[in-house]
């Protein structure tokens, strides 16, 4: 979570170039953005891998600086690179290798797929806002009212 | 469209090999149609990309999936490669659009089904059906979950 503002929660996949377009507009706004992964292996190979990647940041505390990292750079999501942005971001390199292949990571990121599927998540990314969800990469309808002005 | 309790409408149509799939072949076990409009258009894309996704836990409450839509087998294999989509494509291609006509999902004036799913059970009956408001709506995995659930 991070932000202050309208709860708004977000289904994407850390492969998805609609959902690294997505985070740049959204990421000026005032709310408060709930992240849930909803990896599409069949459609982005290292969409799971990049998920536990994440999740592995998130213990040590780099949740959002790993995500931001991996939307903003998606040309390259090798392990070398995963390996990079650690060293860049602060992480124990070590630690984080160990963590990403956990149980408990891969549960964590299971258990948000399935709560998007639930949910009736179909595209990635969906926003949920207001109580209804929004799938797609956010029209200017949508951001004008997440920035509180419509 | 088909209504819950009608028998489902008979066909014999081909996969993406060439292997023949019949409704006499699903007797026995619960399985859902998933009609959509065309191989490689984006929309479809996502919704059997997800259904792949979910592809194991439907297996696990006993239900197959199958997509059909009204393009060729040789369309299919290639498609259902792209994809990495391990469940069956069926070709409803000659006559074109014929399952889909007797499921009541085809429109007629754009040569292509609507975008529905067609759950039949063990008995060929058909439990459940859902069709979605628009070609550009996607049917949630969930649906086929509750409609699965409410057996």
């Amino acid at each position: 979570m991070r932000g202050e503002g309208a709860l708004l929660i977000e289904y994407a996949d850390l492969e998805c170039p609609y959902c690294a377009r997505a985070n740049i507009l959204l990421n000026d706004l005032p709310v408060r953005r709930i992240f849930r992964h909803f990896p599409v292996v069949s459609k982005h190979p290292r969409a799971r891998l990049l998920a536990h990647a994440a999740e592995a940041a998130a213990l040590q505390d780099r949740f959002w600086p790993m995500h931001d990292s991996l939307m903003d750079d998606q040309g390259r999501l090798e392990d070398p690179h995963l390996w990079e942005r650690c060293r860049t971001l602060g992480l124990d390199l070590d630690r984080f290798e160990a963590d990403r292949r956990t149980a408990a990571v891969a549960e964590r990121v299971e258990r948000d797929f399935r709560s998007g599927v639930r949910a009736g998540v179909m595209t990635t990314p969906t926003l949920f806002f207001d109580g209804r969800a929004h799938p797609g990469v956010p029209d200017a309808h949508l951001l004008a009212r997440l920035a509180g002005l419509a | 469209m088909i209504a819950p309790g009608s028998p489902a409408p008979h066909f014999t149509l081909s996969d993406q090999d060439g292997n023949e799939v019949s409704l006499e072949s699903l007797r026995g076990r619960t399985s859902v149609l998933v009609f959509y409009p065309l191989d490689f258009s984006p929309i479809c894309t996502d919704q059997l990309n997800v259904y792949q996704e979910v592809l194991g836990d439907l297996e696990e409450q006993g239900a197959g999936l199958y997509g059909v839509s009204v393009d060729s087998a040789f369309a299919h294999k290639a498609f259902r490669e792209r994809l990495g989509l391990t469940f069956p494509l069926l070709a409803d291609f000659n006559p074109k659009g014929e399952v889909a006509r007797r499921y009541g999902v085809y429109i007629e004036d754009r040569g292509h089904s609507r975008r529905a799913l067609v759950m039949i059970g063990p008995d060929l009956e058909v439990n459940w059906s859902h069709e979605a408001p628009s070609p550009l709506e996607i049917p949630g995995a969930n649906l086929i979950f509750d409609a699965l659930a409410a057996r």
